[in-house]
């Protein structure tokens, strides 16, 4: 059952997805200032909420671990950070493309780039410290409390880099103001999609992270005998 | 073992503790009476250390219950009034004796006078301003056991407390635990070596990976062969 | 009161211990030391650099001689098994962890006020124009590095390769606080007054302080105990 939803959802996730390579390579036209790359745009933002909702579970999902302490809620917190973190770097990497064709440079310290890494970086550390803790209860703790900490630092990091560039006016970036309502179906649709392979991803890695702990519970039996 | 009831300083209650998915204790239910002495045995990775980790309140039970003197173990009452000798040492190598000891007292709120009052009775008072670090290992014993015993605990909770002791400390330890137990306390202590232990206990508890396999008073086979209870409850393994 | 009172006795004790072994705080200055000689080096500042990355030389030189204090709080408690002897004590744990932060406050604050004038000296830098602003702001940014580094300092302290995993989570949760104290730092160095955009800054080191310290405090029991 649980298979299946998987795959239902990764296979409906990909359709969309080719549905959408279809209109917005084929169908739609160039924009006027930027020419071909600002079909980038189409993964650049889903992508960044992707990323943002895959985080946002992971908070909820430590609170959860935090109260009930159930393994349920700490896998799930550490696969959907894996798959945000997965997608944060692809926000990043897309960016930093759109950047290097419009404005001639790969990166800026704009509050908007600034901001998604340190959010990144946020995550590494929690991907980092993970696997350096041996014992699953003990993980699954501390991981939840790391979280906790890191999500708390959001809204203050996009708030301090507002402060910040205000006293250190950035080089004028224009991103399209009104956007072409012609744009916005293939832009919410390509939302779902990135969403559906997001949610496919972790539920992959909800199994392998319960494989995981189950290997180390028999190695624990191993011990004993 | 007696009856839970008012007398009853300790109660567990089916205690499982996992380790991810491995169950390091399964369902352990003991209780033990006031001014009694438990001897808790079993192999290396039975789950001694971890259940005397959770009576201490070092660790929650991820299912069942504790209560010890009627409390659950991390409330500020049952801490006052429980002692807990781990493997190490738990004194600072860069404080003085004198001064390790009057940190423990004020951090459990009694007066200085209670940490002199200990370093006479473990006979580091000639040295009580001495770098703990500067200390033989055998001195380093004593004050550890001294700390334990600062704040006259009601239960007494030894993890392995003979092993590794020099013959001193050893002495020290067992006219402590012979007075504690004469005002009433109670005394729980892993161990391995089996003779010494059922001298002293009035119920033993054996763990084997995990399950509780026998919980009872101290009978007089156990004094005679301590090899008994093994034979007669483990898991041959 | 009690509580209080067990807050002061545990920073006293490390207070004390230190100070007895001075491993930290002499690793935290001269190391220090070697970043103000290498920022010298790096970019032979002219006074007009100077005026302008005070503030930034200065706290990445605060955050990595802290990064080596603060390794050592809960640290400190491995050796003989220390830890387990203070947490089965009756005080709560948040006591606990609030004694030992801020015994690490007070010798990262002493690293840099000693640290201040020698930067004066080493840049030409006269940093005593704005000092009571100054002041508070060190004690800011300094609380905040603390509050989160006892934290994380108390979460890794049972995972192998503690020393490495400190930084990595520290600076970026940090980085909030960073760019207030940045901020605030250069622009009360140029004689700036404690005024418009600097209260903004203020402000925001002062909701990161409260907001991470309620964070710590509800947590730690959770992360020493389970």
């Amino acid at each position: 059952m649980r298979e299946k939803a998987i795959y239902f959802m990764g296979t409906l996730g990909v359709l969309i997805l080719m549905r959408n390579l279809y209109v917005i390579l084929l169908q739609l036209g160039d924009e006027m200032q930027q020419g071909a790359i600002y079909r980038i745009f189409f993964f650049h933002l889903p992508a960044a909420t992707t990323a943002c909702i895959m985080f946002a579970i992971a908070l909820v999902a430590s609170a959860g671990f935090l109260i009930t302490r159930k393994f349920a809620f700490d896998t799930a917190a550490a696969a959907a950070t894996e798959v945000g973190f997965v997608f944060a770097t692809m926000n990043m990497v897309t960016g930093s493309i759109w950047a290097r064709n419009i404005w001639g440079i790969w990166w800026t310290w704009d509050a908007r780039l600034t901001s998604m890494f340190i959010l990144w970086l946020l995550y590494l550390g929690y991907l980092i410290m993970r696997p350096a803790i041996e014992e699953p209860t003990q993980r699954a703790t501390l991981s939840a409390v790391l979280s906790i900490f890191a999500f708390c630092d959001v809204p203050i990091v996009y708030y301090s880099i507002q402060w910040w560039r205000t006293q250190h006016p950035a080089p004028v970036l224009t991103t399209p103001g009104a956007m072409d309502p012609a744009l916005w179906p293939p832009l919410l649709l390509n939302m779902l999609a990135m969403l559906l392979i997001g949610l496919t991803l972790m539920m992959v890695r909800l199994r392998q992270e319960r494989v995981l702990r189950e290997i180390d519970s028999l190695r624990r039996y191993a011990h004993a005998i | 073992m007696s009856a839970p009831g008012v007398d009853s300083i300790l109660s567990v209650d089916g205690v499982w503790k996992f380790y991810g998915d491995y169950p390091a204790l399964r369902d352990v239910s003991l209780s033990l009476g006031k001014g009694k002495c438990l001897a808790l045995i079993g192999r290396n990775g039975a789950g001694k250390t971890t259940l005397l980790r959770i009576l201490a309140g070092f660790s929650k039970p991820g299912k069942g219950s504790v209560s010890i003197v009627g409390l659950e173990p991390r409330s500020t009452e049952a801490r006052r009034r429980i002692g807990f000798i781990g493997h190490g040492i738990s004194v600072y190598d860069e404080l003085s004796a004198s001064e390790n000891l009057r940190l423990f007292a004020k951090l459990y709120g009694l007066p200085a006078s209670a940490a002199t009052d200990l370093l006479e009775r473990v006979g580091l008072t000639r040295v009580k301003d001495g770098l703990v670090r500067e200390f033989s290992r055998g001195m380093r014993q004593r004050l550890a056991i001294a700390r334990a015993f600062l704040h006259e605990p009601s239960v007494l909770l030894l993890d392995e407390p003979f092993t590794s002791l020099d013959d001193r400390a050893i002495g020290v330890l067992q006219q402590l635990l012979r007075s504690a137990r004469n005002r009433g306390a109670s005394v729980i202590m892993s161990t391995h070596q089996l003779r010494e232990a059922f001298e002293l206990a009035s119920d033993v508890a054996l763990l084997d990976r995990g399950n509780l396999a026998f919980a009872g008073p101290r009978t007089d086979e156990m004094l005679s062969d301590p090899g008994w209870i093994y034979a007669h409850y483990a898991d041959p393994a | 009161m009690q509580t209080l009172r067990s807050v002061f006795t545990v920073a006293h004790k490390d207070l004390r211990s230190e100070l007895r072994s001075k491993e930290a705080i002499n690793a935290s200055f001269s190391f220090a030391l070697v970043i103000l000689l290498i920022f010298s080096f790096a970019f032979d500042p002219t006074a007009e650099d100077t005026r302008r990355i005070a503030g930034g030389l200065l706290w990445v030189v605060f955050a990595f001689a802290g990064a080596l204090i603060l390794n050592r709080s809960f640290a400190r408690e491995v050796p003989n098994d220390c830890l387990d002897a203070l947490i089965a004590t009756p005080i709560p744990a948040y006591a606990l962890f609030l004694g030992k932060a801020i015994a690490s406050f007070l010798l990262l604050l002493a690293v840099e006020l000693v640290c201040l004038p020698i930067f004066g000296i080493f840049y030409n830098v006269r940093w005593a124009v704005q000092f009571l602003p100054l002041l508070l702001t060190l004690a800011l940014g300094t609380w905040a590095m603390t509050m989160i580094g006892t934290a994380f300092s108390a979460l890794t302290v049972n995972i192998r390769l503690r020393e490495l995993m400190l930084p990595v989570l520290l600076y970026p949760v940090l980085m909030p606080a960073l760019i207030g104290a940045i901020e605030l730092t250069t622009n009360l160095l140029n004689g700036e007054m404690l005024s418009g955009n600097n209260i903004t800054f203020l402000k925001l080191l002062i909701g990161f302080d409260i907001i991470y310290t309620a964070l710590s405090v509800a947590l730690i029991e959770t992360v020493l105990v389970g």
